[in-house]
């Protein structure tokens, strides 16, 4: 699948964060929340998507639930979004499960299997029925049938049509999850087991209805900054590419939102290269034959529910995210701070780290610029108090993370990379063979990157994935490299 | 000579997180499809979305004096051949 598609849904997710943030900005947010859905389809307004318009209210509604940062799961149909907001206000603490799943909005996609489209034309070759290992096809009246009961959805037939006839109909969440989590349940819709989720965000982007949504932690931050806070920024490496201004405008632009200072987190990414880099090295000279990164969250939550065998493997080093709270948290203990995140599963990290207490994503501080009105581009400069070195920059995308601690490697002890370019049913079963192995063949330094592209292509980012590519490089090829500034 | 045909591609904050750094790819794909016939720049903000609740019109590109509304590059393609044809 391409990376950050064009898709109607993210408008529509992003409108409801943009008339949330208004809500809460204005003299009543109970009320302007509850009439978010009839705002986007007052009465005679065209129904663009659904049956009517009462079931795009419903959806919307559910959407500004998720926004309100609550499950739909837990909250019952009746409650007026007015009490889910003034709810919203009392929490203390951002809930354990980051997403959601919206049966208003999830079509109960027909279950996967294999169809015989009309396309079949009864050839006498019948390859399908020759190649269907289960006997599950016959020709019944010139046509090729699929007998459910027989068939166990291995596609050969599908392979092997010359007319390419035989399609595999996919539901497209179940597709994508590279670890079996989201399942259509018994009622025919979406739902994600949470002892199996890592949190990677792909059910989030492959859903065409846009019925995975994160639960957002927007308004618990809003409050914050409300009551006079000193609320502080961690921003992840990739937003330097995500909005259409300069690093020092985006610090200045995020400062006009009442953040009290903005950190980046390459500042925490430089202590992982030098503290890897040293692991790497006393690994090896153990006898070690590889090592892998340790700084996608989604990676990291794979290795604790699917592949504990690889544990030993993995480096202990802890993450950017980890290293630059705790500075943060050093130089000012009072502050409030939020991590400024590209994916869902940076939050199912800092929900188990005391050091970080809210996180929000690309889109939801795009919102925010667009609730009230900046524009990044007309922001002033403003410099960042530690300047992070280009390599811990580059984070953001695939192959930077081995590309860095290479930097730092002594002569004798080479790393050949190995590149994990996004997660998939594939790439699992590689891990878990050089697990197996005590040794990767085509390599001692595996990178593991959740997201294809690297964190550039998460499922929150707000840029394309080419033209943030380009903005980001600019900023890494604008830095020092941290081979000049460690000697 | 004749006019060019001048496209605007909003690239304010608004119009950018609303969708229009999906419509980047016309600043390349434009003058490879039309060639010297059309202009095509990306701006900043063209004052649209400040009205109102216009926001949630955005992303916006104007092609010549016309403003198109939820732009994506299939509508601005349209858009700029149907001036094309009416120039013809
Ligand atoms: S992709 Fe999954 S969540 Fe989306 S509509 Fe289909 S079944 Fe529902
Ligand atoms: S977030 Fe990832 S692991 Fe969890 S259900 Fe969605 S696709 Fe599966
Ligand atoms: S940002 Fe496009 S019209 Fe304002």
């Amino acid at each position: 699948m391409a990376i950050n598609t064009p898709k109607q849904t993210s408008h529509l997710k992003r409108e409801i964060l943009v008339r949330l943030i208004r809500a809460f900005l204005s003299d009543d947010f109970a009320e302007n929340a509850r009439l978010i859905p009839y705002d986007m389809r007052p009465k005679g307004h065209e129904v663009p998507y659904r049956c009517c318009i009462y079931k795009e209210r419903a959806i919307l509604r559910d959407r500004a639930v998720a926004g309100l940062g609550h499950s739909i799961e837990e909250t019952d149909d009746s409650e007026l979004l007015s009490n889910l907001a003034e709810k919203a206000l009392e929490r203390t603490q951002p809930d354990e499960k980051p997403l959601t799943v919206l049966t208003t909005a999830c079509k109960g996609c027909v279950p996967s299997r294999i169809y015989v489209t009309d396309l079949c034309q009864g050839c006498v070759a019948r390859p399908c029925v020759n190649t269907c290992k289960f006997g599950a096809i016959s020709v019944i009246n010139g046509k090729s049938v699929i007998d459910p009961a027989k068939c166990k959805n291995c596609g050969m037939c599908a392979q092997v049509c010359p007319y390419q006839a035989i399609q595999k109909i996919i539901v497209p969440c179940e597709n994508a999850c590279p670890v079996g989590a989201i399942t259509k349940g018994e009622d025919g819709h979406a739902k994600i087991d949470f002892d199996k989720c890592i949190s990677c965000g792909k059910c989030v982007s492959a859903c065409p209805f846009g019925a995975v949504h994160e639960k957002s932690q927007i308004i618990d931050v809003l409050k914050n900054i409300k009551a006079g806070k000193k609320v502080i920024a961690m921003v992840a490496p990739a937003i330097m590419g995500q909005l259409p201004c300069t690093p020092q405008q985006l610090k200045e632009a995020i400062q006009e939102l009442g953040f009290a200072d903005v950190y980046e987190v390459a500042q925490g990414a430089d202590v992982t290269t030098k503290t890897e880099a040293a692991e790497f090295v006393e690994r090896l000279e153990k006898g070690a034959e590889f090592m892998t990164t340790s700084c996608c969250a989604g990676y990291n939550e794979l290795v604790d529910k699917h592949i504990p065998e690889i544990k030993p493997y993995r480096s202990d080093t802890k993450t950017p995210m980890y290293y630059t709270a705790e500075i943060v948290k050093k130089e000012h203990p009072d502050a409030v701070t939020v991590f400024f995140s590209p994916c869902v599963a940076k939050r199912r990290e800092a929900l188990q780290n005391p050091n970080v207490d809210y996180v929000l994503n690309y889109e939801e501080i795009g919102a925010w610029f667009v609730a009230v009105g900046v524009q990044v581009s007309e922001c002033g400069e403003s410099k960042f108090k530690t300047e992070a070195s280009a390599e811990a920059r580059n984070y953001a995308v695939t192959g930077g993370v081995a590309k860095a601690v290479q930097t730092l490697l002594p002569e004798e002890i080479p790393a050949h990379p190995v590149i994990i370019d996004g997660l998939n049913k594939q790439s699992i079963r590689d891990l878990k063979k050089y697990a197996k192995n005590g040794m990767c063949e085509l390599g001692n330094l595996i990178e593991v990157m959740a997201c294809p592209g690297g964190c550039l292509g998460g499922n929150a980012t707000v840029n394309a994935y080419k033209p943030a590519l380009k903005q980001l490089t600019n900023y890494v090829n604008a830095s020092e490299s941290l081979k000049s500034t460690e000697k | 000579m004749e006019k060019k045909i001048s496209v605007k591609v909003c690239l304010g904050t608004t119009c950018f997180v609303m969708g229009s750094a999906n419509l980047q790819e016309l600043i390349e794909m434009v003058p490879k499809k039309y060639g010297e016939k059309v202009e095509v720049t990306g701006v900043p903000c063209l004052g649209l979305c400040s009205i109102d609740w216009e926001f949630s019109k955005a992303p916006y590109v104007k092609v010549d004096e016309d403003v198109i509304k939820e732009a994506t590059v299939e509508k601005v393609l349209k858009a700029i051949d149907d001036k094309l044809a009416a120039m013809n």
